[in-house]
């Protein structure tokens, strides 16, 4: 699960993580009572708040010298349709700011904690090139990133807090202050069950103090169930809202860009589905793991999700029936088409126990199923049928 | 003629009088896997059609000299579970359930991984030697005795490719799946160098997808040591990146992990990939021809 700056602020001051003074707004007016009553000073930043990076090059971030710019910037992004190079050229519609003091700003380092799958531990990496994209940091200057590797039952090491903190060229007060934030940002990524913790930039101030900028935090979502106030963070306006639907019936959906609906059981074969797709010409319009059960409730939930979506022209169910018989399959994908009045070309794929008699419930019901014996076929039916 | 289960395998059930762990200890019964035991804390002394239940593994070891498990246990309490099985002795553990926090699995791996033991999974359909042993979830009557190990991420794209080697005359030595998290007891590299000493595995099909590198480092240790024929499919071309394409190892970030590159370093080290998931069966079938 991924969540806004100023929740993740709000969370990183919870560890004792130093982090610039502000709150968040949903309209000028609240904005101008932060900057000057919970704030105060003469410089303050106005934050665009959405799930996406690259805010301030879309223009989503702009300093404010007086009380008067701060509610003119917030007319400004409040509302503002936020293109950058994560929200795709749609770009997305700013509902929350987060209003933060300005801070005078003297070097931007960068500290990142994630799960390093190769060796299926954590590793806490820093970097001096502070307030770039730290994937082009890896690429070109993979020396300027510094890691350590934490072992699972010791935890962040004093040694490896120092080691850190000095490879960012700080020292005296301020090497203290680094060694400080990074096993409070280490704490917060443990307690949290955090799949990422980014900080960048990570900020030395003109007075010497070590301070989160920018907070990136993403969740594990299997560990959720241990956190409800992190859960009470979700912003659903930040989710695709047929993807939200999808997850109220527990299916696992994901929009694409193509006209080819599919529904699919299992998340390797879901994927396999949408390549063969391709493989046969056409593109696939979404990623849809319906799961084990297959039954006709699922599969109306499924069809509901996939028409919602203009693009579709025509849709390929593939179930490889295992501990799910396929004629029950057939008779949920009947039932479920009966009902719906689906207007559309299905192909239907199911393969397993039972996969006979299911082809014969599918054949006999007078319904217009193009029916596959295999995936290959499946494929070249619905890329076919898209070229008639 | 397999690896990891077979007919020495003495099964014990952890979770085994929840519905999952009822529904498929019948299924593995059914296959004639020598089930000993089941594990439910607090019903210990009851029993599943004749099967002991007991309240701890290391009763289960003691009692019924289990040396195989299989968990089916909520997510919540699956880590502890693996811990208890290998802390009662049992070397073989193959956990089912989906959905472990990632810290308690890099706890679990971490401290396993010093220890003689295989653990598979979690979020995985399990390992079967067809003929033998099936200690997991797949729908057994796609499967068949043979020579082909096949090891996979997924579940159902493993019975597709399963169902396709039986379909061209292709039987199994044995079925592995090692799991779609991004951390898993075994990975392909672990799974590959046992088929490999395995004498009666003659080829194996291998499926990956996108997320994670550990097909890459798979693709190193082929390229050195194996001499077997290795099929390949890499599932999720079509992904787009930076989103969870289901299983929670299954992501394309920072540019990395994607099938194109997985597929390149594969073929670069002599493996036999195959474009489409409908080829797996017919291109081993063809490679061991020309053989």
């Amino acid at each position: 699960m991924k969540i806004h700056e100023y929740q993740g602020k709000e969370i990183l001051r919870k560890f004792n993580v130093p982090v610039p003074e502000g709150k968040v707004a949903l309209n000028s007016e609240d904005a101008v009572k932060i900057a000057k009553e919970d704030i105060g000073g003469n410089v303050w930043v106005v934050k665009a708040q959405i799930h996406a990076g690259g805010r301030g090059k879309g223009g989503g971030v702009k300093v404010a010298k007086s009380l008067d710019e701060v509610k003119q910037f917030s007319d400004e992004i409040l509302g503002m349709n936020l293109v950058t190079h994560q929200t795709g050229p749609a770009g997305k519609i700013v509902k929350r700011l987060l209003i933060e003091q300005g801070m005078n700003i003297s070097r931007e380092l960068y500290v990142g904690i994630t799960l390093d799958r190769t060796s299926s531990k954590n590793v806490v990496m820093v970097s001096t090139e502070g307030g770039m994209e730290i994937e082009k940091v890896a690429a070109e200057t993979p020396e300027k990133i510094v890691k350590e590797t934490i072992e699972p039952e010791l935890g962040l090491l004093p040694y490896q807090a120092r080691k850190l903190a000095f490879s960012m060229g700080l020292i005296g007060q301020q090497h203290k202050k680094a060694v400080k934030f990074l096993t409070a940002l280490y704490n917060t990524y443990t307690q949290s069950d955090c799949s990422l913790a980014e900080i960048n930039p990570l900020v030395v101030t003109a007075e010497g103090d070590v301070v989160a900028l920018d907070a990136k935090m993403n969740f594990d979502d299997n560990a959720l169930f241990r956190h409800k106030d992190i859960l009470e963070y979700r912003d659903i306006d930040e989710e695709e809202p047929l993807e939200v639907e999808a997850s109220k019936y527990n299916l696992n959906y994901i929009k694409l860009d193509g006209n080819v609906g599919c529904m699919v059981n299992g998340a390797g074969l879901a994927m396999a589905t949408m390549d063969i797709i391709k493989l046969a010409g056409g593109e696939p319009a979404n990623f849809l793991d319906v799961g084990g059960a297959a039954n006709k409730t699922t599969v109306a939930n499924g069809f509901k999700i996939i028409l919602s979506d203009p693009n579709v022209k025509a849709i390929l169910i593939n179930i490889f029936g295992g501990i799910v018989r396929c004629d029950r399959v057939a008779q949920g994908v009947i039932d479920a088409a009966n009902e719906m009045d689906i207007n559309i070309p299905i192909v239907v794929r199911l393969e397993g126990t039972n996969a006979k008699e299911a082809k014969v419930l599918l054949n006999n019901s007078e319904l217009n199923f193009e029916v596959a014996g295999t995936l290959k076929e499946a494929a070249e039916k619905v890329t076919a049928i898209l070229k008639k | 003629m397999s690896i990891i289960v077979d007919k020495d395998t003495r099964l014990v059930v952890q979770g085994i009088t929840g519905n999952e762990g009822s529904f498929h200890t019948e299924q593995i019964v059914e296959y004639k896997t020598n089930v000993v035991a089941g594990v439910t804390p607090g019903k210990g002394g009851t029993d599943l059609n004749g099967i002991p239940v007991y309240n701890t593994v290391e009763n289960a070891v003691r009692e019924q000299n289990a040396n195989t498990s299989i968990i089916f246990v909520p997510p919540p309490f699956a880590a502890d579970a693996i811990l208890e099985a290998a802390s009662a002795g049992i070397k073989v553990i193959i956990c089912i359930t989906e959905g472990i926090p990632i810290a308690d699995m890099i706890k679990v791996y971490n401290s396993i991984k010093k220890k003689d033991i295989i653990l598979i999974g979690p979020n995985c359909p399990g390992v079967i030697s067809p003929g033998q042993a099936k200690v997991g979830i797949m729908p057994a009557f796609i499967h068949k005795e043979g020579t082909i190990g096949v090891i996979s991420r997924s579940g159902t794209l493993t019975y597709e490719a399963v169902k396709q080697l039986t379909d061209v005359g292709l039987g199994q030595s044995t079925c592995v799946g090692i799991g779609g998290d991004p951390i898993v007891g075994s990975k392909f590299i672990d799974i590959i160098k046992l088929f490999n000493e395995d004498p009666d595995t003659e080829g194996i099909v291998m499926i990956g997808e996108i997320g994670g590198s550990t097909e890459e480092e798979a693709a190193e240790y082929i390229k050195e040591n194996v001499k077997k024929p290795v099929v390949t499919f890499i599932a999720g071309r079509t992904a787009p990146p930076g989103r969870r394409m289901g299983h929670a190892g299954a992501i394309i970030s920072g540019g990395k992990g994607t099938a194109g590159e997985k597929m390149k370093v594969m073929s670069e080290a002599g493996i036999h990939v195959v474009e489409s998931p409908a080829e797996m069966g017919n291109t081993m079938l063809s490679v061991l021809n020309n053989n």
